[in-house]
């Protein structure tokens, strides 16, 4: 099969282009399946030519971005602030239960309902567990193979994007648990009831 | 201080008594309701009130306070969730071990609050957690995505090529003209389907397992209407991409074939 041959400005362009008017982030692989298929490209010159774009986009108001799923122009946090002028209505607040839901299926990935609810102490409602779905921050992996085959939760890339992260070893650290050792302090008898 | 709980948070501050015979707003209610993620959440804020430890954890005085929670909530007749009352239940189970006095040869029995500290201490890990993840820079308020306005980019649905479109109609024309001459009688109303028309096309094409040219499909003596519906037939067939037509030339004879399904 004869490939059409594309210069290195030209690939630019067009990967330029492709990211721009795509309404969902692009990966490599997605431009070479797309925009590219009738081109040749080696994986190396696709790397040179995001580089590139990268590099040009880092001066300007909007930034070129890897993310989870992919390569998008997103406006930085330099810019938030009176950017966030354009949007009067206040943001969705989400409740403690969904994030707290959501940090465990993070960190914890992949887990069941029933172990999230066994560290927060209460049910996880529907509502939550279904809000997430539909925003595809979570996803359902697998199932776990104990009674009752409960579904198994893990994050999408789609909440990597919301972050603005590549990958899931970019979260902040789980903060540490206080360093204990918990049989000396219980048994240490100066550590009484007050009276 | 206090040692009752809290009964809500009014602008920071907690307001620990509740007065009397005074009828809360349903808002307020659900201030109460939703101070506490839970009996680990309620736990852990008694403990920190104190400035104490998890680790220290005094059953006693907490046991208490987490009680008169529970019982307040009953007084104001809110529901609470049913692992409120279990943890009621756990820290008075504690309490009551912990009474008991302890036996030398039985010193390797862990210490019933070790369960519920290891517990207290996840769950703190993983508020902690939420907090943090909540105050990530994310997009809506530190990013905002950038790309060109989302317009219909779909590409144009397949015309049909409009030189041939004459040419059919041309064609068909010159069937009017030839019906015109030869029609022995109109056809009642209930065969004018063009639904049925389609169908009878799709079988007569595949019956003939190849392209039938344009005319064979009419039956003249079926009268204007008659062919004016095997017509309309044919092109909604076309639209529906069901059939297909070819010419050689534009004058030549016009055949239509059924159209391969990919």
């Amino acid at each position: 099969m004869a490939f059409k041959r594309l210069s290195d400005e030209q690939l630019v362009e067009l990967v330029e282009a492709a990211i721009f008017v795509s309404e969902k982030p692009l990966s490599k692989r997605r431009l070479q399946e797309t925009v590219l298929q009738d081109f040749n490209i080696s994986a190396k010159r696709l790397t040179q030519a995001m580089d590139s774009l990268v590099e040009h986009y880092s001066t300007r108001g909007v930034q070129l971005v890897e993310v989870a799923s992919g390569y998008r122009f997103q406006a930085g946090p330099s810019l938030a602030e009176p950017l966030s002028k354009l949007w009067p209505e206040k943001a969705v607040k989400y409740s403690r239960a969904t994030i707290e839901t959501l940090a465990l299926i993070a960190y914890r990935q992949p887990i069941t309902r029933g172990e999230i609810e066994q560290v927060r102490g209460v049910a996880v409602s529907s509502n939550i567990m279904k809000s997430l779905l539909e925003r595809e921050w979570i996803t359902v992996v697998g199932q776990k193979d104990v009674p009752g085959k409960p579904a198994l939760y893990a994050t999408t890339k789609q909440f990597l994007d919301y972050f603005s992260l590549s990958g899931l070893e970019q979260l902040p650290n789980l903060p540490e648990q206080q360093d204990v050792k918990l049989e000396q302090i219980l048994s240490d008898p100066s550590v009484r009831e007050p009276s | 201080m206090s040692n009752s709980a809290p009964l809500a948070f009014l602008h920071g501050e907690a307001v620990l008594e509740k007065p009397e015979d005074l009828y809360i707003p349903p808002d307020a209610l659900k201030v109460i309701l939703e101070s506490f993620e839970g009996p680990l959440d309620l736990l852990l804020y008694l403990i920190k009130r104190h400035k104490l430890d998890i680790l220290q954890l005094p059953i006693h005085s907490i046991t208490k306070q987490y009680v008169s929670y529970v019982e307040l909530m009953k007084d104001l007749q809110l529901e609470l969730a049913g692992e409120y009352l279990v943890m009621a239940a756990l820290l008075a189970q504690i309490k009551s071990r912990m009474l008991l006095p302890t036996h030398e040869e039985l010193e390797e029995e862990a210490d019933p609050r070790a369960e519920l500290v290891k517990r207290l201490q996840e769950y703190e890990q993983f508020k902690t957690a939420a907090e943090t993840l909540k105050e990530q820079p994310h997009v809506g308020k530190d990013f905002f995505i950038a790309n060109a306005e989302y317009v219909d980019n779909a590409l144009d649905e397949e015309k049909l090529p409009d030189l041939s479109l004459k040419d059919l109609v041309l064609a068909f024309g010159q069937v009017m003209a030839r019906v015109k001459t030869l029609a022995h009688h109109q056809i009642s109303s209930e065969v004018l389907s063009t639904r049925e028309r389609m169908s009878r096309i799709l079988r007569h094409l595949s019956e003939n397992n190849g392209p039938c040219a344009f005319v064979t499909l009419f039956d003249f003596t079926e009268g204007r209407q008659g062919v004016v519906v095997t017509f309309i037939a044919m092109l909604e067939l076309i639209k529906e991409q069901l059939v297909t037509f070819t010419q050689i030339t534009p004058q030549s004879e016009i055949y239509l074939s059924l159209k391969l399904q990919e």
